[in-house]
């Protein structure tokens, strides 16, 4: 297979070659001259596999936190956030944030859906339906339809399939790290002609192209030019040795950072979604070490990248990370949690309000734990989400109630929040 | 709806059922479409890609060999670094040996299929071995993905389903993969032994044992209903799933504490099964130990919702994301007269008209578009470094779907813009080292048969080398579906 090794010249040159590159970049230069609102950035974090959120913010004030939890209860070495909640030790970026009021967390969030089943969860946590197979586009693309009828806005998907949130009728850009396209190539031009009625490959390739040319912008300003195949998540078979972990966070920190490259550079997008799976804990999940630690430390890492590489752009940025259900209140039999209900959402940017916990806490008493199991809800995910889009991208409530998530009016959203 | 003529029918049956076509198959697909497809359907099942030769069990015994001798290597030499240092060179090759377990099963599977004159037989295997997903994905069963394939699946992929479930549920890989092997019953002679040395708090040598949590973990029972069997509108309900995950417990393969034969083999603990009977989905099952098991899989295998969501997935995987339902109940009722035989519902496919229609509305997969590329140029991959790469930068890395759902079906999962530019990438690579000496019209002649448009071939045709043109050809939309 051939290596190509860009230079910056020769993938501006790509870009240039084709007519929609350059209406694609001329659309975002105009963007970037817009008012305020046009500088508000979100970004969607998705953390598949059910992420446990009484190992994320665990709440050591609560009496039957540690009875519950035994051996997986944190303790000391958690970073403290009030008298009832702290923070998992991985998650050293994001706590330095809450202390700065630049991060919450809401400890008690789930989609309405109740199955336990995480296909059916995260759908429902993707589409913004009030139940599974009610949609078959995601929450965050009817977001961008909705803005771009009023102005010029923008979506990025990071990672190698776009994941359901952004999927649907409004185009989004996908990126992740590789070779960058050689521009003296004809075949992309004899590509695009061959696929000018394919309703799929032609948009498709069009925006893919148009990408690769913003990506080595985004990826000089940060100044990794070039090599950054290792820096997708993966867990390679054989993974947990020490070394490999530190090299998976700064691989991280590095996709943080070029995603921050992405939406600071001119026109660049304004919305960006990016995946991460591992957070499925049925055995052996660890305390302050352990598996889910080093997920949550590789969670954190991203989110590290993303403030830093952000710089002044931080202030106007809102971030989201969520999962499909929280998990079992109990550990179980093999030192895991199983499938719950309940679980925590972080929220975290320069645009926050300072404030404590979002939503209630139900508390971990027996009598009302969910079927005397799970974490019982207090907040339905939708109001969290709809209260972001109101407050921070200016979404009108009638889209978010009808459009966005659709009969969703008796979920208010929840205020304050930026 | 009419079967499209014989010659567009017989392009259909090598790439939409088979796995695409390699120089000549299409013509002798032609002859017969359909009777070239069912005489690909035996019962001994699909065919067997060589692996090393070691079991899965042998395999697990391996690694549990490597890391108990690491581990008592690394209490020796803490605190000499000579030691360590000359410790580290074995460490490494037996790494590199578990790894290049992994990789030449992976490659001895893509060389089958890139190969192979029966394209639908082995298109079969690999949607049964997705539906039965085991992921390369913790280092337990990083080494076991091929054998469990070649073990549990392949050999009953025609046969009964009923068969095919209980040998992949209990087959050591699928129990490592989803927890099952540590589940024990709360109330089972083993936890209650080690309960009652908790509370005696007898010498401070047992207190490891003692410290263990003993209990249930219930996500293979879950996946089994959910993903393997009646799917997740099936009927059942949480109560369900933990009665299911007591009748489980048991179910593990052996260790070092057992008879060195059994290491890494599978075994039933009645010490660890959780006594009494069972009542899973409205059904009692008396109190016993593999045999309580084994009946409630025999009847989730059996119920009329299993045959609905499993031909749903057939339909899906073989026809369209969003399938006919006229065709899913043709399955289902092969399926139900049946008795669940999987040679019975591969006929039912081949033979229902829906499956033929002229428009491919399969998107391909990341390893579709890889096999089918080699098929088109009569080549084989040589080295794991060719298919490796590719396909985890396209989202589909070797053996490791990110989840128990196995890899998407759907074309929105794969066909994201940054995935058509790097297919695109790849088909120039590929097409420069491959076509050499050929004739790409030739080649898209013989790729797809009478499926081959106008434009594509025109496209093709004016192409200013030859690699341009087979790689035209290789991201043409009629080559990128099936």
């Amino acid at each position: 297979m051939t290596q190509i090794t860009p230079s910056r010249r020769n993938v501006l040159g790509a870009a240039a070659a084709f007519g929609v590159s350059l209406q694609f970049l001329a659309a975002q230069a105009f963007a970037a001259s817009e008012g305020a609102l046009e500088k508000k950035k979100f970004v969607f974090v998705i953390c598949r596999g059910g992420m446990d959120g009484l190992t994320v913010a665990p709440p050591l004030g609560d009496p039957d936190y540690a009875g519950l939890r035994g051996p997986i209860a944190l303790g000391d070495e958690a970073l403290k956030l009030d008298g009832t909640f702290a923070l998992h030790p991985s998650l050293a970026a994001a706590w330095r944030l809450a202390r700065a009021g630049e991060a919450r967390i809401a400890p008690a969030v789930a989609t309405p859906d109740r199955a336990r089943s995480h296909f059916e969860a995260q759908d429902v946590l993707e589409t913004g339906a009030a139940a599974v197979y009610a949609e078959s586009s995601g929450w965050l693309n009817r977001t961008v339809e909705t803005l771009a009828r009023a102005r010029k806005v923008s979506a990025l998907s990071v990672g190698p399939t776009a994941p359901l949130v952004l999927r649907g009728k409004a185009p989004y850009a996908s990126w992740s790290p590789g070779h960058l396209v050689d521009g003296s190539a004809r075949l992309p031009a004899l590509l695009q002609d061959l696929y000018k009625d394919d309703p799929l490959l032609g948009p498709a390739l069009a925006r893919g192209l148009a990408t690769e040319a913003m990506a080595a912008q985004a990826m000089a300003s940060v100044g990794h030019a070039g090599e950054a195949a290792a820096m997708m998540p993966s867990a390679a078979p054989g993974a947990g040795a020490r070394s490999l972990q530190q090299q998976g966070q700064a691989a991280a920190r590095q996709l943080g950072e070029t995603l921050a490259g992405f939406m600071k550079a001119p026109g660049g997008p304004q919305i960006a979604a990016i995946s991460l799976d591992g957070f499925d804990t049925h055995a052996n999940e660890g305390a302050a070490q352990g598996q889910l630690g080093a997920r949550l430390a590789y969670l954190d890492a991203v989110l590290d990248g993303l403030h830093q590489g952000l710089g002044p752009d931080w202030k106007d940025t809102v971030v989201i990370a969520a999962t499909e259900f929280g998990r079992t209140a109990r550990v179980n039999g093999t030192g895991g949690t199983d499938h719950g209900t309940a679980s925590t959402a972080l929220l975290l940017g320069g645009a926050l309000k300072t404030g404590g916990i979002v939503g209630d806490w139900p508390t971990l008493k027996p009598s009302t734990l969910f079927e005397n199991r799970d974490l019982a809800p207090t907040l339905d995910m939708r109001g969290l989400f709809k209260g972001v889009l109101a407050e921070h991208l200016g979404v009108d409530r009638a889209a978010l109630d009808q459009t966005i998530f659709p009969d969703s009016a008796a979920t208010r959203p929840v205020t304050g929040l930026v | 709806m009419a079967m499209p003529d014989r010659e567009l029918a017989g392009a259909i049956a090598a790439t939409r059922f088979g796995l695409g076509a390699r120089p000549g198959e299409i013509g002798e697909a032609t002859r017969d479409p359909r009777g070239w497809l069912k005489a690909q359907v035996r019962a001994e099942g699909a065919d067997l890609f060589p692996t090393s030769g070691e079991t899965a069990a042998r395999r697990i015994a391996d690694l549990r060999e490597f890391q108990q001798s690491r581990q008592m290597a690394k209490r020796e030499i803490a605190g000499d670094p000579q030691t360590a240092a000359e410790a580290r060179d074995p460490v490494k090759l037996a790494q590199k040996m578990l790894r290049q377990d992994t990789a030449g099963d992976f490659l001895a599977r893509t060389q089958l299929a890139a190969t192979t004159p029966a394209g639908f037989r082995e298109r079969w295997a690999l949607f049964w071995s997705n539906h039965f997903t085991v992921a390369a994905n913790k280092l337990q069963t990083a080494t076991v993905v091929g054998p469990f394939e070649t073990e549990a699946i392949r050999p009953h992929v025609f046969g009964r389903f009923q068969d095919l479930l209980i040998a992949a549920e209990t087959h050591p890989a699928m129990l490592l993969y989803l927890d099952q092997v540590q589940s024990v019953g709360p109330d089972s002679p083993l936890a209650q032994r080690a309960a009652g040395i908790g509370r005696r708090g007898v010498g401070a040598r047992l207190q490891p044992v003692a410290q263990r949590t003993l209990g249930l973990n219930e996500n293979l029972a879950r996946e089994i209903m959910e993903l393997h069997t009646v799917g997740v509108r099936g009927g059942y309900t949480q109560a369900d799933v933990t009665e299911f995950a007591r009748a489980m417990t048991g179910l593990s393969i052996g260790g070092f504490r057992g008879p060195e034969a059994e290491i890494g083999a599978p075994v039933f603990r009645l010490a660890a099964h959780e006594p009494g009977e069972r009542s899973v989905m409205g059904v009692r099952y008396r109190a016993g130990g593999r045999e309580q098991v084994g009946a409630i899989l025999t009847d989730l295998a059996a119920k009329p919702q299993t045959a609905r969501f499993v031909c749903g997935k057939i339909a899906r995987h073989f026809v369209a994301d969003e399938p006919p339902p006229a065709l899913v109940a043709r399955l289902e009722k092969a399926w139900m007269g049946s008795g669940g035989d999987l040679a019975k519902v591969a006929e039912a496919l081949i033979a229902a008209p829906e499956a033929w229609n002229p428009n491919p509305a399969k998107f391909k997969t990341p390893y579709e578009f890889l096999v089918s590329s080699y098929r088109a140029a009569a080549a084989s991959p040589q080295g794991i470094q060719q298919v490796a790469p590719i396909l985890t930068a396209l989202g589909q890395k070797p053996f490791a779907p990110g989840s128990p759902k196995g890899w998407p079906e759907d074309a929105g999962a794969w066909a994201a813009p940054d995935a058509v530019v790097k297919r695109m990438q790849f088909a120039q690579g590929f097409a420069a080292l491959f076509v050499q000496g050929r004739d790409p019209k030739r080649l898209a002649a013989e790729a797809l048969g009478a499926r081959l448009s106008p434009a594509t071939a025109a496209a093709v045709a004016r192409a200013e080398s030859r690699p341009e043109g087979f790689a035209l050809l290789l991201m043409s939309p009629e080559f990128q579906r099936r």
